[in-house]
C-alpha cells in the first residue's frame, strides 16, 4: 500500500530519473542515512566497530569498486588484493612522509595511485577478454604482493615486512592509531563509503556507465556504434582500482593497524570480494553492499551463535561455519543466480503490486 | 505489565550472570588452518593447564581461571575479532600465538593497558620494556635463537665460521623475515656467507627452493619455518640427501609432527629449543589424575608430551608464575589488568619454583625487569632421534651474542617509539 508509485507525480526528467523515484525508497534511504550518521555512533562500542561495522564499510567499498569493472564493464578481475595492497602501501608511505597532511587526504590520493596501477594492469583486457583477462590480472595479483615483499623501500626497511599505522587525526580527531575512538573510526569510513557510494551510483547510470554496459553486453556491437573501447575499458579499470585502493588503504589504515601483505592481500582477498558481488548481485551498487554483508556479518554472527550462545568448542563451530556459509553459498546461487540484489528486486516488484497482484 | 515483566527478565539475567571473581586468561587458538598442525597442542596444553590448577588448586591464589578460547585460523582479521570480544571481559594476558596478530595487538595493548606475551615470536625488539611498556617476550626472542643457532655452530666448527655458507630458509612473512637483521650482522662478523630464500605461505611448495640449496650446497641450512611448511622442508631435504645434522629448525620447527611424516630420513634434524621437551616432567601426574582421568582433557586428548605441548605448558606455567607475583605485589587476589602488567615485570623465575610446580628444569631461571621484558634469550639445540620417536638434547643453554643484538633491539624499538611518540620509560 505504501509502496507505490500511484499518485507520486513527477513533473521534471530530473525526478523522473533519481536513484529512488518510488517517495517510500527515497525516504527509506534519508532513515537509514539518519541512523548511520546520527544514530550508530552514539550506540557502537569496540567490538561493533571493529568486529562488525569497519570491515563491512571497508568490504562494501571494494565490493564496488570490483563490481564496476565486473558487473558493470564485463572485464573479469582476479587482482584486487593486489589492488588493495597497493592502496594500503601507498597510504602508509604517504602517511610516514607527510604526517601533516590530513589522513582522508592520503587515502583519496592512495585510491589515485591505484588507479594508475589499475590502469597498467587494465592494458592487457584491449586485447584479451573472459578467462584469459582473469589470468591476467592474476598476474597483477601476485606481482604486487610479491613486490611489496621484495622492495624494503615500501615498508620503510622495518625489520620483519610489516607495516604499521601511525596515529593520524581527520579534523583534530584520531582516526587511525590504537588511540582512536571507536566511534571516529565507523565515521570516517562511513563518510567515504557514502561519497563512494553516490559517486559509483551516479557514474552507472550515466554515460560512462551506459558504455561499460555496451562494452560488457557486447563489444563488437558497441564499438560500431561509437563507444571507444580503449576509453571504457581503462576507464573501468581506473574508477575499479580507485575504489579499491581507497578500501585497501582504509583496511590496513584505520581497521587493521598492521598489516602483512602476503596474509593481508593474498589471493583470497581477490576470490572473497569476487564472491561477495558474485552472491550480492553482478552490476548493482546495492549488492556490493548485500554481498559484504553476508559475507563479512555471516561468520561472525554464526561464531557468535556457536560460541557465546550455545557454548560449543571454537574449532567445531570454525568447521560448522565453513560449511554452512560455503552451502549457503551454493543455495543462494541455485535458487537466485542473480544474487541478493535480484530476490530485492523481485520484492520491490511484488511489493508494488501488493496487495492486487495480476 | 509487559514492561515489568521485561524489567524482571532483565534484571534477572543480569543478576545471574556470575559476580563472582575469576581470572580471565584468553587463548587466540588456531585448531583450523595451515597451522592447526601446531596449533592444536598448543591449544590443548595452555587448556590442561589451566584446568588442572581450578581442579586441584581451585584456581589461583583461591581465585578459580576462566579460558576464554577464540579460534583465529592464524588470520589477523579473525585476530582483531577475538582481541575485541575477549578484552571487555578483564582479560589478563594475551598469547596471539602469531607474529601477524601480535604486530597488529602491540599498539591496541597498549592504549588498552592489558599485557601481551609473546614467547618465543613477535616483535623481537619488545625486549625493550622501556619502549614497549606492556609487551613481554621473555624468555627468548628471534634475534637470540639465531644468535643461539650461530653460536651453535660456532662450538661446532672449532669457533671459526669462515669461509662457510648458510642458507636462510625462511617463511615469507614478518615471522621468518625477523631473524635476517641479526643473521646479516652474524655473517659479517664471523664471515661465513648468508644466502636468504624465501617460501610464500603456506609453503607446501618447495622444489625451487631446495633446488637452489641443491646447486649452491650451504654448509648449513636454517629453517625459520611453520606448520605444514616445516614437514614440506624436511621432506625435500631429504629428497636432495641434505645431510639432516646440517639442518637445524629454529623452535617453531622442531615438533613431533614435523619429522615423523617424513619417517627414518628425518633422523638427524635438528631444532633450537627455549624449553625442555619429553613427558618425564612430574607435572604429568597431575594433568593424567586431575585432567585426563576424569576426561576434561582439551581436544582429543592426544598430545600430551609432545614438544608443542610442553611449551604451552611452559608459557601457562610463566602466565601462572606472574600472576603469583601479581597477587602478592597487589596484596589480592583478584587482580586487574595493570596489576598483572607489574606482576609480569616483577616475574622472576628460579629452579626452586620450576621443581615446585613439577616442571624441574623446563627452561632456564631468569628474571624480568622494567628495562627488559626478554628475559636471558638463551636456546639449545635438540636432535631427532627417528627409531627412538623422540628429541634430545644436544647442546646446553647457549648464551646469544647481545653485544651485536642489543644495539638491533635498541635501534628497532626507537624507530617505533618515534613513530609513534613514546618517551622511554623506567628512568
Amino acid at each position: 500500500m505504501l509502496y507505490r508509485e500511484a499518485g507520486d507525480f513527477k513533473t521534471t526528467y530530473r525526478e523522473d530519473n533519481q536513484t529512488f523515484p518510488i517517495k517510500f525508497d527515497r525516504y527509506r534511504y534519508y532513515a537509514v542515512l539518519a541512523v548511520a550518521f546520527l544514530l550508530i555512533p552514539f550506540l557502537i562500542n569496540d567490538y561493533w566497530v571493529n568486529a562488525i561495522f569497519l570491515p563491512f564499510l571497508i568490504y562494501s567499498i571494494a565490493a564496488i569498486g570490483l563490481n564496476i569493472l565486473v558487473g558493470y564493464c564485463g572485464q573479469v578481475s582476479l587482482g584486487s588484493g593486489g589492488f588493495m595492497a597497493v592502496g594500503a602501501y601507498a597510504v602508509y608511505k604517504l602517511m610516514t612522509a607527510f604526517p601533516d597532511v590530513s589522513i582522508m587526504i592520503h587515502v583519496f590520493l592512495a585510491g589515485a595511485i591505484t588507479a594508475g596501477v589499475g590502469v597498467l594492469f587494465g592494458l592487457p583486457s584491449l586485447r584479451i577478454k573472459g578467462f584469459y583477462l582473469a589470468v591476467a590480472t592474476l598476474a597483477a595479483q601476485f606481482f604486487l604482493v610479491w613486490i611489496f615483499n621484495r622492495v624494503p623501500w615500501f615498508y620503510n626497511y622495518s625489520a620483519s615486512g610489516q607495516i604499521n599505522a601511525p596515529e593520524r587525526e581527520f579534523f583534530g580527531v584520531a582516526v587511525t592509531g590504537a588511540n582512536a575512538d571507536s566511534w571516529a573510526t565507523y565515521v570516517f569510513c562511513l563518510i567515504i563509503l557514502t561519497f563512494c557510494g553516490i559517486v559509483a551510483r551516479n557514474l552507472t547510470r550515466g554515460a560512462m556507465g551506459r558504455k561499460w554496459m555496451a562494452i560488457r553486453d557486447m563489444d563488437i556491437a558497441a564499438e560500431i556504434i561509437g563507444v571507444n573501447p580503449l576509453n571504457a575499458k581503462l576507464s573501468a579499470f581506473a574508477i575499479s582500482s580507485f575504489f579499491i585502493g581507497i578500501s585497501g588503504a582504509l583496511f590496513f589504515s584505520v581497521y587493521l593497524g598492521a598489516v602483512e601483505v602476503g596474509e593481508a592481500f593474498g589471493i583470497n582477498k581477490s576470490f572473497l570480494i569476487l564472491f561477495m558481488i558474485i552472491i550480492g548481485g553482478l552490476g548493482s551498487i546495492f549488492g556490493s553492499f548485500a554481498g559484504a554483508a553476508f559475507l563479512v556479518l555471516l561468520p561472525v554472527l554464526l561464531k557468535n551463535l556457536f560460541v557465546a550462545g550455545l557454548g560449543w568448542q571454537p574449532d567445531l563451530a570454525t568447521h560448522l561455519e565453513f560449511m554452512i556459509v560455503g552451502g549457503l553459498i551454493i543455495l543462494f546461487l541455485v535458487v537466485e543466480p542473480h544474487g541478493i540484489a535480484q530476490i530485492w528486486r523481485l520484492a520491490k516488484e511484488k511489493l508494488r503490486l501488493w496487495p492486487f497482484p495480476h | 505489565m509487559k514492561f515489568k515483566l521485561l524489567a524482571a527478565a532483565v534484571s534477572s539475567i543480569a543478576l545471574a550472570s556470575p559476580v563472582f571473581a575469576d581470572l580471565v586468561l584468553p587463548w587466540m587458538s588456531y585448531r583450523t588452518g595451515p597451522y592447526a598442525v601446531a596449533g592444536i597442542p598448543l591449544a590443548d596444553g595452555y587448556a590442561d593447564y589451566l584446568t588442572m590448577l581450578n581442579e586441584r588448586d581451585g584456581g589461583i591464589g583461591g581465585v578459580p581461571v576462566r579460558l576464554l578460547e577464540c579460534e583465529t585460523g592464524y588470520n589477523t582479521e579473525k585476530g582483531v575479532e577475538c582481541y575485541e570480544s575477549t578484552k571487555a571481559e578483564g582479560s589478563l594476558v594475551y598469547h596471539p600465538l602469531s607474529t601477524g596478530i601480535t604486530y597488529q595487538l602491540i599498539p591496541k595493548v597498549t592504549a588498552d593497558g592489558i599485557a601481551l606475551h609473546s614467547m618465543g615470536y613477535g616483535r623481537t625488539s619488545a625486549a625493550n620494556g622501556k619502549i614497549f611498556s606492556n609487551i613481554f617476550n621473555y624468555p627468548a626472542n628471534y634475534w637470540t635463537a639465531a644468535s643461539a643457532g650461530v653460536n651453535y655452530l660456532l662450538n661446532e666448527n672449532s669457533g671459526s665460521l669462515e669461509g662457510k655458507h648458510i642458507a636462510l630458509l625462511y617463511h615469507n612473512s614478518a615471522y621468518g623475515k625477523e631473524p635476517i637483521r641479526t643473521l646479516e650482522g652474524l655473517s659479517e662478523k664471523h664471515g661465513f656467507e648468508l644466502t636468504l630464500i624465501p617460501v610464500d605461505h603456506p609453503g607446501q611448495e618447495q622444489k625451487s627452493q631446495w633446488l637452489q640449496i641443491r646447486r649452491e650446497r650451504p654448509d648449513y641450512v636454517i629453517m625459520w619455518g611453520f606448520g605444514v611448511m616445516n614437514q614440506v622442508a624436511i621432506q625435500e631435504a631429504a629428497n636432495i640427501r641434505f645431510p639432516m645434522e646440517n639442518f637445524i629448525g629454529n623452535w617453531w620447527a622442531g615438533a613431533e609432527h614435523d619429522v615423523i611424516p617424513a619417517g627414518d630420513v628425518a633422523n638427524g634434524y635438528k631444532s633450537l629449543v627455549m624449553n625442555d621437551t619429553g613427558s618425564e616432567f612430574s607435572i604429568y601426574d597431575d594433568i593424567q589424575k586431575y585432567v585426563v582421568a576424569s576426561g576434561k582433557a582439551a581436544g582429543a586428548g592426544d598430545n600430551l608430551g609432545t614438544v608443542m605441548y610442553n611449551r604451552s605448558l611452559y608459557m601457562a606455567f610463566l602466565t601462572h608464575m606472574a600472576i603469583l607475583k601479581a597477587q602478592e605485589l597487589a596484596g589480592t587476589s583478584d587482580i586487574s589488568q595493570a596489576e598483572m602488567i607489574k606482576g609480569m615485570e616483577a616475574l622472576e623465575i628460579t629452579d626452586a619454583m620450576m621443581a615446585e610446580y613439577g616442571l624441574a628444569n623446563i627452561g632456564p631461571a631468569f628474571s624480568v625487569s622494567c628495562e627488559n621484558h626478554g628475559g636471558p634469550g638463551l636456546g639449545a639445540v635438540s636432535q631427532w632421534d627417528a627409531s627412538a620417536g623422540k628429541w634430545n638434547l644436544v647442546s646446553d643453554y647457549l648464551v646469544a651474542d647481545m653485544d651485536l643484538i642489543n644495539p638491533l633491539i635498541q635501534a628497532d624499538s626507537l624507530a617505533f617509539a618515534q613513530e609513534n611518540n613514546i618517551t622511554e620509560r623506567c628512568n
